[in-house]
């Protein structure tokens, strides 16, 4: 991060919102891994997505030059924001919406609140939404006396469970369908007792649960994955119905979006309504995209607000690296190829952005000293650039931001020990004759004093040969 | 200073390094291409969608439809309705109740008690199986086509394309729009494909044949 950039940008504030875990990413960590059902459930998850997210994009003969056009276009957003943001505000306020600017999570939240509170109602519907969970509206709303319902088959599971999503697009996946079957019996009030675990009779369950409340409630709180400067135009991409239910019914509207979201022209959509779907649920399209522009006369909500989040991401922009991080469609594609994610779940991350992005998002948006432990909770292997669907470089991301993490002074000091060693071939055949030290380190730390046996805990190394390549080679 | 004022400032000191303004490559396919009418079919077949291919768009609805009662957006032609439906037909006798309400303003209540809408689309992509409404005379209010469990959708050859793009540069964005691929759906348990959580959980297309479409 430039030092200017460091002066001018205000990260994401502590006390609100979901971007900072209890405890650091190892230790989060651990948890998983000492859960086999937890593992189970997620493999299984990860591995049918990658299928059905391979075969429909190798259907696509121009899969790679549709990344080449969103990458681009997100690169373009980013150059050309200011302008962008206005002209958006500029179209949803001609066509009869009302759009609000929020500099932070507890400006965001006290807007909406407001909102709400002047309809008069007590109880929202909402649509699963990455920025309302990243700032905490629930929370908020509740401590006003708002009832915010999440209408999402997946945001119920877990606002039932008084759980935490674990995913950006299944935030379920942590839970199987007998745990789903017991959190509806104990929670949902109604549930038949007969309720079997197959997953059509819990998705009936949750229909007739929530119809009355889409039918009876005024107001609606929804995210964006799209606003389009050019036209004014919002997108929600779904499947179940339950957005295009608070999109419709209710009559008022509030969307949340996030300022990084903004899609310059309508005919760019024709980029990211085939790289979305193919890349996040491994479908050729979703079931249900709505769009709507300000507020139509006798069709859907009358009053329609819209929310436009800051909250650390002008501080993103600042770091010239790390600033692509915010191309991030929340397609989840990096989640389900990384092989950290599937072993530790989302929870670990501590963020509502888990994965490879959330490893590089949520350091960004909170400063990385809030995050210390996430640019190290990946192995550099590379799937997750690979997989995303407008390129973003995740991989450099982390390298850049592990450099930006404090580091303890004896660490430092033992990494540029090692790094002269490497550098001197005398020196380093000395270390390597001495492997008795990497014998020590192998035993989980015990061998060293603290804080080093802190490091060598999370690292396994491997057992020194008995004889070192150069040994061998003199030796012939 | 105003939050805007803020977030634009910050926003400028933050780009202060003047970004490179990219090309946006659009060498991906844009169109237009033949609409492959069977490739559309077997696209909505493998999303669950129930594919009727028919010269006569009455008959097809009667079949569907069965004996339940349907909504109908303002400007759906009555010629798509089953003759006994219409009320000329019906034997004041029998006193059989109305089988269509036309949407003057309905109720949401109203219209989830309805079992089907019948409705026209804007658009149709082959590729991805997906048919779009943009709340025209013929496709009605948004929550027309959402509250009722069956959605009877009544498609003309000329109104599928091939792709994403050609659908894209055909639609009006000012419009309200519904894009619609297979019946509702979920995945969120143990990401199995379940038909029907909120939305309508059956979605039949009556895809007219050219020579009735042409008539």
């Amino acid at each position: 991060m430039t030092k200017e950039g460091t002066a001018i940008s205000t990260h994401a504030p502590r006390g609100v919102g979901h971007l900072r875990g209890d405890q650091p990413f190892p230790a989060a960590a651990k948890v998983a891994l000492a859960d086999p059902q937890l593992r189970r459930n997620l493999q299984h998850a990860t591995t049918t997505i990658r299928g059905k997210s391979g075969r429909v994009i190798a259907e696509l003969p121009d899969w790679q030059e549709l990344r080449s056009a969103g990458s681009a276009l997100k690169a373009y957003t980013m150059a050309n924001l200011p302008g962008l943001l206005e002209q958006l505000e500029e179209k949803v306020t001609a066509a009869g919406g009302v759009v609000h600017w929020a500099a932070d999570a507890f400006e965001a939240n006290r807007i909406v609140t407001d909102l709400v509170r002047q309809t008069g109602e007590r109880r929202v519907i909402k649509v699963k939404s990455m920025a309302t969970q990243e700032i905490g509206l629930n929370e908020a709303l509740e401590a006003d006396g708002i009832t915010p319902v999440e209408t999402d088959l997946a945001e119920l599971i877990v606002q039932l469970g008084h759980d935490k999503p674990s995913h950006i697009l299944v935030p379920a996946i942590h839970r199987n369908r007998s745990e789903i079957r017991e959190i509806f019996l104990r929670e949902m009030p109604g549930a038949d007792p007969a309720l079997t675990d197959e997953p059509s009779e819990l998705a009936g369950a949750a229909r007739r649960y929530l119809r009355e409340t889409f039918l009876s409630t005024k107001v609606a709180v929804s995210g964006a994955n799209f606003g389009i400067a050019e036209t004014g135009t919002l997108a929600v991409v779904e499947s179940e119905g339950n957005g295009r239910m608070c999109l419709t019914l209710p009559d008022t509207l509030i969307t949340v979006m996030g300022i990084e979201k903004v899609v310059p022209a309508w005919q760019d959509l024709e980029v990211f309504l085939q790289l979305l779907p193919r890349a996040s649920t491994g479908e050729r399209m979703n079931p249900y995209t709505s769009m709507w522009t300000g507020v139509t006369p006798g069709d859907g909500p009358q009053n329609f607000h819209l929310v436009l989040l800051d909250n650390g991401r002008t501080a993103v922009l600042a770091d010239e690296v790390g600033r692509q991080a915010l191309h991030c469609i929340r397609c989840s594609a990096c989640l389900n190829v990384c092989p950290v994610y599937e072993r530790t779940g989302g929870h670990a991350y501590g963020s509502v952005y888990p994965g490879p992005i959330g490893a590089v998002l949520s350091p960004q948006l909170t400063g990385v000293e809030d995050n210390a432990s996430l640019p190290y909770a990946s192995s550099l292997c590379g799937a997750c650039f690979d997989a995303c669907p407008v390129k973003i470089d995740i991989p450099s991301i982390l390298v850049h931001l592990r450099n930006e993490a404090p580091h303890p002074r004896s660490e430092r000091a033992a990494m540029a020990a090692a790094a002269y060693t490497m550098d001197h071939p005398k020196l380093y055949e000395r270390a390597q004759r001495a492997a008795r030290l990497a014998k020590l380190l192998g035993k989980r730390g015990r061998g060293l004093p603290p804080p080093l046996n802190g490091w060598a805990s999370s690292r396994d190394l491997p057992e020194p040969p008995a004889e070192s390549f150069r040994d061998w080679w003199r030796g012939r | 200073m105003s939050s805007k004022n803020l977030i634009l400032r910050r926003i400028r000191e933050a780009l202060g390094d003047d970004p490179a303004q990219p090309d946006i490559p659009r060498d991906y396919r844009r169109g237009p291409a033949p609409a492959d009418l069977d490739l559309l079919v077997e696209r909505l077949v493998d999303y669950k969608a129930i594919v009727h291919r028919v010269s006569d768009i009455s008959d097809a609805i009667r079949r569907i439809v069965g004996n339940g009662k349907v909504v109908l957006p303002p400007g759906v032609p009555v010629e798509w309705l089953p003759a006994e439906w219409l009320p000329a037909e019906r034997s004041p006798a029998e006193g059989s109740p109305a089988r269509f309400v036309r949407d003057d303003g309905l109720t949401p209540a109203e219209i989830a008690a309805a079992d089907a809408v019948i409705t026209a689309a804007a658009v149709a992509v082959a590729e991805t199986g997906t048919i779009v409404l943009d709340a025209g005379e013929d496709q009605g209010r948004r929550i027309l086509s959402l509250l009722p469990d069956l959605h009877i959708c009544v498609l003309r050859p000329g109104q599928v394309v091939a792709s994403v793009p050609e659908a894209v540069a055909r639609l009006t964005p000012g419009r309200p729009l519904t894009w619609i691929s297979g019946p509702s759906a979920t995945s969120d348990i143990e990401l199995n494909r379940v038909e029907g959580v909120h939305g309508p959980r059956n979605l039949h297309i009556v895809l007219v044949e050219e020579a009735a479409a042409r008539s």
